[in-house]
């Protein structure tokens, strides 16, 4: 590009960005109140819609004038409805669990009488004299957010939002070096695939920049294919021009004219998303050809896979967009060589891809600066499981587990009467593995988080407490992968089935003494076999609660006990007599197989024969008698009294 | 194409540079157990997981059918850890495979048969679970039958049908475990369009395609 193209760019985008600032202002900085309300998915699973409607009805009969704009997930899905209701002479203010009758009383209150409801009152945004403000809460202290930064903050439906605060900055600095340069910034930025397998980005940029066709593709991989992790799913809900501008930069940095966005269409809030991101950005001439008056083209597609979990294997990716099975194929030759159509491919995770305008904007010392030796930047999580305040959370890499856990996410819930204990984390999905009590000093990164046989994988982490059985954690993650293999080699189609077999007959209390071992050995072999990662790393699961909870496999196979009382076929339960309240009547009422009934004194009881172990009295049963309880082997449980006939 | 040498067990053996080790190794007499490899196809599937061997300097064994030849190569076809992937992947193929060799037509033939004679083990395994199938056979074909619980999807049958006879009337269905080969929806295979070349039954490394002149 010549010294005149890049001053042509230079002007074009102040242009737009002046448009940009002048709209932002008057939205979010002018005389009227504006108030945000988090529509990614997880808002809208809580009724944000019915929010939104209900602030801009009662802001209408009020006859308030107010900007109600949609943004995406703030990454506290625990609290949502999220909503933030900034006035002109005050901080803004966040509002979590919003129901329609409280966007009355807020439009009200707030917006009329100029009261901010402090019960309400989650936290204020910004340090004040009158509320408490989010940097008081250890979940918003302790996160560094790079990625999720605007995420809550702008209509991820309108780019002029997403410019006001930044945005395409780092394309447009892009755009004024070489594509060589660009390149050097990633790779000096240490930055590392987020997509599992942590390859350093700018390595993989540079082979494939390096590739000599003309004609080269950039792939954004949204497939997140495993169970328990959606924080590339809010991202692109949250702010998808954030991805498009990395998936621009990528382009721009290793010679690409178009580009797939790969996702699954069980995601169509976020297919919707990107796909008015990119009519968006072509319409004011960030996308297509002559990129902002340059000889820079660029086009991207959105491409909806049908949700299969091996399809965000980069190969078997591919082979979708191809039209064919999607079924991984023997690397080398790696796509950065030979990729699409065999074309040199570069194909970048979500998160990967939405670290590349803040390292290109901020620069590759101030990225490098944030993180641990081998593992620079953030690392992004979906929160889930027993885990008080489940959701999004961005923490610099090196984080101890712990500090996730216990501090930013709130720790593990109480039961009905007491603590539950923390019993480990399943991290990396049905890649990764079970880390106890022991490693939870563990830093997280991509390193360290292998030594106790976990991985990074794509940002799930699943807390567990000690009613979650581990036999049965390793089953359903096996019993998930056996059904998501492809089928094409032998050790995962066929050894992912019997290692999901052997576990069933354990969780059934028919395992066999010699079960352990073969699990083992069998686990190694197909790690060892296996043609791509699916099967390489199918039995991490497996092989770490083998090494952690080998006494609870023991249990099962040698007493028939399940020391969680999760596996139903190995517990039984039962109403203590003397603790049951005699007159109260919920237990009966809620068994699904009339298995409870009463004995004498009105105590009630279970009837084994009838019982499914489905839990429901024991849920219903009031915290105060706290009366049901199992048993585990089942034929420990005590004997029933006695029925009696009722009287009429 | 230049000529390299290789040394392959101790054997030293002259082979053309980029070939892969599979066939080089063949072709000269040194056997590595396959099942999924046809030469004539030029990216190979590597779906068999069988044919293991050690490659001075790499960490861990390799697949053979898909590793290219250059000189100076130093290969062990039968290192401890190369036998035991071997007899893994054997194994978990027969955990689904009926073994009924007496009344199978490959009997002999069948290249299970043959690679187990290698291992220097038994067909009736007794470590893993018996996890066959038991699916219907298809023998509405007028010249041969069709076993899907002997396949071992190796998919040869269906590269030869699509890409060497260009017909394309085979194909893999469902994942996982439930994968199998099957014409299109699930068509009885004499119902098909077919053009009876039989060349899947020729490449069918066990008795699951079958001639009907051969069955027993
Ligand atoms: C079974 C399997 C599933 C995968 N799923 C995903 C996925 O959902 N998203 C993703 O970005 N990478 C996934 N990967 C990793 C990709 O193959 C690839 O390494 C990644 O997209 C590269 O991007 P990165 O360098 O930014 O991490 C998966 C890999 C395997 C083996
Ligand atoms: S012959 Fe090499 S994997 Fe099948």
């Amino acid at each position: 590009m010549n010294r005149g193209t890049k001053t042509a760019v230079l002007q074009n985008f102040a242009a737009i960005k002046g448009r940009a600032l002048e709209a932002w202002q008057r939205s979010r900085e002018g005389e009227d109140p504006c108030i945000l309300i988090g529509t990614a998915t997880c808002g809208l699973a809580a009724g944000a819609l019915e929010v939104f409607k209900a602030f801009e009805e009662a802001a209408a009969a009020k006859n308030v004038r107010v900007h109600v704009i949609p943004v995406g997930c703030m990454g506290h899905c625990y609290a949502e409805p999220l909503v933030v209701i900034r006035k002109p002479d005050f901080v803004p203010v966040l509002y979590g669990k919003v129901t329609p009758t409280m966007a009355g009383t807020l439009v009200k209150q707030c917006l009329v009488e100029n009261n901010f409801v402090p019960e309400l009152v989650l936290a204020a945004l910004e340090e004040n004299e009158f509320l408490p403000s989010i940097a008081d809460f250890p979940r918003f202290a302790r996160e560094s957010r790079l990625i999720l930064r605007n995420a809550g903050m702008i209509n991820p439906e309108e780019i002029m939002d997403y410019i006001a605060c930044g945005g395409y900055d780092g394309f447009v600095r892009a755009m004024q070096m070489a594509p060589e340069e660009v390149i050097d910034v990633v790779r000096r930025s240490g930055l590392r695939g987020l997509g599992g397998a942590g390859y350093p980005t700018g390595k993989k940029w540079e082979i494939c920049r390096n590739g000599s066709a003309a004609l080269k593709y950039v792939i954004c991989n949204a497939d997140e294919g495993d169970p328990g992790s959606f924080s590339d799913r809010a991202l692109i809900e949250s702010n998808p021009h954030l991805l498009l501008e990395g998936i621009l930069i990528a382009a721009y940095a290793v010679g690409a004219q178009s580009g797939y966005f790969y996702v699954r269409n069980e995601y169509p809030l976020a297919v919707k998303r990107m796909r008015t991101a990119i009519r968006q950005a072509r319409e004011i001439g960030l996308l297509g050809g002559e990129i902002l008056g340059s000889d820079v083209c660029f086009d991207l597609t959105v491409f909806e896979g049908s949700g299969a979990f091996v399809c965000g294997e980069e190969t078997a990716l591919i082979r979708s967009i191809e039209g064919e099975r999607g079924m991984p194929r023997h690397r080398p030759p790696y796509p950065a060589t030979v990729g699409l159509k065999g074309a040199p491919t570069l194909i970048d995770n979500v998160k990967t891809m939405a670290h590349v305008p803040g390292i290109v904007t901020g620069g590759a010392d101030e990225f490098a600066s944030i993180g641990t030796g081998s593992s620079k930047g953030t690392a992004v999580f979906a929160v889930a499981g027993k885990i008080n305040n489940a959701g999004l959370v961005e923490v610099a890499m090196g984080t101890p587990l712990k500090e996730v856990v216990f501090e930013i996410c709130g720790g593990i819930p109480r039961g009905k009467s007491k603590a539950k204990a923390f019993k480990a984390i399943q991290i990396g999905g049905p890649s990764g593995g079970c880390i106890p009590e022991q490693f939870l000093d563990t830093p997280i990164d991509f390193d360290s988080l292998q030594e106790p046989g976990a991985m990074m994988g794509s940002g799930g982490m699943v807390v567990l407490d000690e009613d979650d059985c581990m036999v049965e954690v390793a089953r359903y993650f096996l019993d998930f992968t056996q059904k998501e293999s492809c089928g094409k080699c032998t050790f995962c189609r066929v050894g992912t089935r019997q290692l999901l077999t052997i576990l069933e007959d354990i969780t059934k209390g028919v395992g066999r003494s010699e079960d352990i071992d073969l699990l083992v050995e069998l686990s190694e072999d197909i790690k060892g076999g296996a043609l791509c990662g699916l099967g390489k790393t199918a039995p991490n699961p497996v092989l770490t609660t083998i090494k952690y909870f080998r006494h609870e496999y023991e249990a099962h196979i040698a007493r028939k006990c399940c020391p969680a009382m999760m596996c139903r076929d190995l517990i039984a339960y039962y109403i203590v007599p003397e603790k049951c309240e005699r007159s109260c009547d919920v237990c009966v009422g809620s068994c699904p197989t009339e298995a409870i009934y009463t004995a004498k004194h009105r105590i009630k009881a279970i009837d084994q024969e009838k019982c499914v172990k489905c839990a429901a009295c024991m849920e219903v049963c009031p915290p105060e008698y706290d009366a049901i309880v199992k048993f585990s082997p089942a034929d420990t449980v005590p004997p029933a009294p006695p029925r009696i006939e009722e009287k009429e | 194409m230049k000529t390299i040498t290789l040394t392959i067990d101790e054997k030293t053996v002259e082979a053309t540079e980029g070939e892969m080790l599979l066939w080089v190794a063949l072709d000269n007499d040194i056997y590595i157990p396959n099942l999924c490899a046809l030469k004539a196809r030029p990216l190979p599937d590597a779906n068999c997981r069988l044919c293991w061997v050690d490659i001075e300097g790499r960490s861990a064994p390799v697949t053979a059918c898909n590793e290219p030849v250059y000189n100076g190569m130093v290969v062990k076809t039968g290192t401890e850890r190369v036998v035991r992937l071997q007899q893994t992947a054997l194994e978990l193929i027969l955990s689904t495979h009926p073994v009924d060799c007496g009344r199978c037509g490959k009997n002999k033939r069948c290249e299970l048969q043959k690679i187990a004679r290698h291992l220097r083990t038994k067909l009736k395994q007794k470590r893993l679970r018996d996890i066959s199938k038991r699916l219907p056979i298809d023998s509405s074909h007028s010249l041969f039958s069709y076993d899907p619980n002997k396949c071992v999807l190796c998919g040869r049958c269906i590269w030869v049908c699509k890409e060497e006879q260009k017909v394309g009337t085979l194909h893999f269905a469902y994942r996982g475990f439930a994968m199998v080969v099957t014409a299109f929806g699930g068509a009885p295979l004499g119902e098909a369009d077919c053009t009876m070349c039989g060349r899947c039954v020729e490449v069918c490394p066990v008795g699951s395609l079958i001639f009907k002149n051969a069955e027993k």
